[in-house]
């Protein structure tokens, strides 16, 4: 009985808290591909890089904001620093629009060459945040870092395994949960919403019934801004802040949106889910988990470990294959545009 | 003078005239239905009506005013209803937000106007919380009309109403399309069904290539050998 609630206990702190949070961040990302894929019609190459510029200012906020002695206790001073840095993020995406993608728009350019667009703005992008803030990796959080840390859990509980679970972890779900929630709603139950559902699905037919696209626009960018900012500072927050790390993450945010159906919110986190829990259970040593629940005679030898780490995008990689052979919808996709 | 009246219409999508001076116009209460042969600018008439493409010459009235400058969004505001031919839902908006959003440009209260569609199509009212893409095609018909009168528009324009729906349907439709005049709207008709709608119609209007080439009662026009000849195939 303690060898299975110790085999929990691993598994609970090494996979499913971590699956979780990681799942929480790619959500957010992943929505953010998943709404300008369904209301503005292309693949956005650059969102990573969103992300990444979003934090690095973000962190730039944040030491100002520790210089000037402001603090939010045992929370991150980052989270300060976020708010202070969606209305520029806004900004930053509208002013992005209307530079290049409003352009293509107005010509009625096809998807491809928008995507074409975009790889250039992460391009661009990338040397932006270069200059602001350099390639170097940053750790940014301060306050209380652990709510149940090694020691204390286990002092609490007398088991063998510890349970670790970090304020960055439970920032993550909760305010992904949040900002999920918020976004149904907003979907749903608002004119606005509505109007952004009714252009995404049926633009000309939206445009006669008196939807203002250039309003729908706008508003996509400003939601896309506080999810990318959300999506950016938690995972920093989480993992560090590493320009390099932020690049890779386009690759399970697509495979994410593509797994739950592009243009499906719903979609979205349902795939984030499935790729965060696969990328880590792939990669994940299950030797001692096993240990604790199989027999001793069963007990196995090596790391029972699928994939090195390193590997870790080979999975995303994999499951965007998959599905584009077997169901190029997606879960919760209607017909593939 | 008509309610609503285009005169002398003539235009195209930028190559040749599709349109050659043609005139359509229709009262309030009644039914015009436009009707000829393939090509012969039946829909274009519609869209030019609507304000969709560019008039060389001709003029569009409504009650009166001239909207022939107006843009299509502003002529939907003027008073106009209008039901594309295809692709006129949300296909994954309920059916009740389908309506709502038919109503967007209104500020004042709306359902009262929603009870009214409600009556005439009472299987919109028991399938409100359905999404529009799973509705059949007769249903998705009736919603795409109910979306447009959600506006409250003085004439309705509808581009073949009953493409693709079975003959019972399209029996259906007109005479829904038949009360939606009687309350006092002028209705406007483009049918490829041309023997079925000249029965409901007011006035027939023949178009060939962009042109009137004849204008009568719906009656006239299907008693008329010539007419039912050449454009409506000799059948019915």
């Amino acid at each position: 009985m303690t060898d299975l609630l110790n085999g929990l206990v691993h598994l609970a702190s090494m996979l499913i808290i971590p699956g979780l949070a990681y799942g929480s961040q790619l959500a957010l990302g992943a929505l953010g591909v998943t709404l300008i894929f369904g209301v503005l019609r292309f693949s956005n190459f650059a969102h990573a890089e969103g992300l990444s510029l979003a934090t690095a200012i973000t962190i730039l906020f944040t030491i100002w904001l520790q210089g000037r002695g402001v603090s939010l206790g045992v929370l991150p001073t980052a989270l300060l620093g976020a708010v202070l840095t969606v209305p520029l993020m806004a900004l930053v995406f509208i002013g992005t629009d209307r530079a290049l993608y409003r352009h293509f728009r107005r010509i009625d350019a096809r998807p491809e060459v928008f995507m074409i667009v975009s790889a250039g703005v992460m391009l661009m992008t990338n040397g932006v945040i270069r200059l602001v803030i350099g390639p170097d990796g940053r750790d940014f959080e301060d306050g209380e870092r652990f709510i149940v840390t090694a020691r204390g859990f286990r002092d609490w509980s007398g088991l063998a395994e510890p349970l670790v679970l970090k304020t960055s972890q439970m920032l993550t779900i909760g305010l992904a949960v949040v900002a999920t929630v918020a976004l149904f709603l907003f979907l749903n139950r608002t004119q606005a919403g509505r109007s952004m559902r009714a252009y995404a699905d049926n633009r000309n037919l939206a445009l006669l019934s008196g939807v203002d696209p250039d309003r729908i626009v706008r508003l996509t960018w400003i939601i896309v801004a506080v999810l990318s900012v959300l999506a950016g500072v938690l995972f920093g927050l989480d993992k560090g802040y590493r320009p390099f790390v932020y690049q890779q993450l386009l690759l399970p945010m697509f495979a994410a949106a593509v797994v739950g159906g592009l243009g499906s919110p719903l979609g979205a986190i349902v795939g984030s889910m499935i790729v965060a829990f696969s990328e880590l259970a792939l990669t994940f040593a299950w030797k001692k988990a096993l240990a604790y629940v199989l027999p001793a005679t069963l007990a196995p030898e090596g790391m029972v470990q699928a994939l090195s780490t390193e590997y870790k995008f080979a999975v995303s990689f994999l499951i965007l294959v998959i599905v584009l052979l077997v169901r190029p919808a997606g879960l919760f996709g209607k017909v593939a545009r | 003078m008509s309610f609503l009246r285009a005169e002398d219409m003539t235009g195209g999508y930028g190559g040749p005239p599709i349109l050659n001076g043609c005139t359509i116009a229709v009262d309030r209460g009644k039914i015009a239905v436009i009707v000829g042969p393939n090509g012969a600018g039946k829909s274009t008439a519609m869209k030019a009506i609507l304000g969709m493409l560019r008039l060389t010459s001709g003029r569009v009235t409504l009650d009166g005013r001239d909207i022939t400058a107006l843009a299509p969004q502003a002529r939907i505001k003027a008073g106009l209803g209008f039901v594309p031919q295809t692709d006129n839902v949300f296909p994954g908006l309920t059916v009740f937000e389908n309506l709502q959003m038919g109503a967007l440009l209104r500020t004042d209260p709306i359902d009262a106007t929603l009870e009214e569609i409600f009556a005439l199509f009472p299987i919109l009212a028991d399938k409100r919380h359905q999404p529009a893409g799973q509705l059949s095609g007769g249903q998705r018909q009736q919603l795409a009309v109910g979306r447009a009168l959600m506006t409250k528009p003085l004439a309705l324009l509808l581009d073949e109403p009953t493409a693709g729906v079975s003959p019972n349907v399209m029996d259906e439709l007109f005479d829904k399309i038949t009360r939606i005049a009687a309350q006092g709207l002028a209705v406007l008709m483009v049918e490829q069904n041309a023997a079925g709608a000249l029965e409901i119609a007011d006035t027939g209007f023949v178009l060939v290539q962009g042109a009137n080439r004849f204008t009568g009662t719906g009656r006239e026009l299907l008693a008329d050998p010539d007419t039912r000849r050449s454009f409506l195939g000799g059948r019915t």
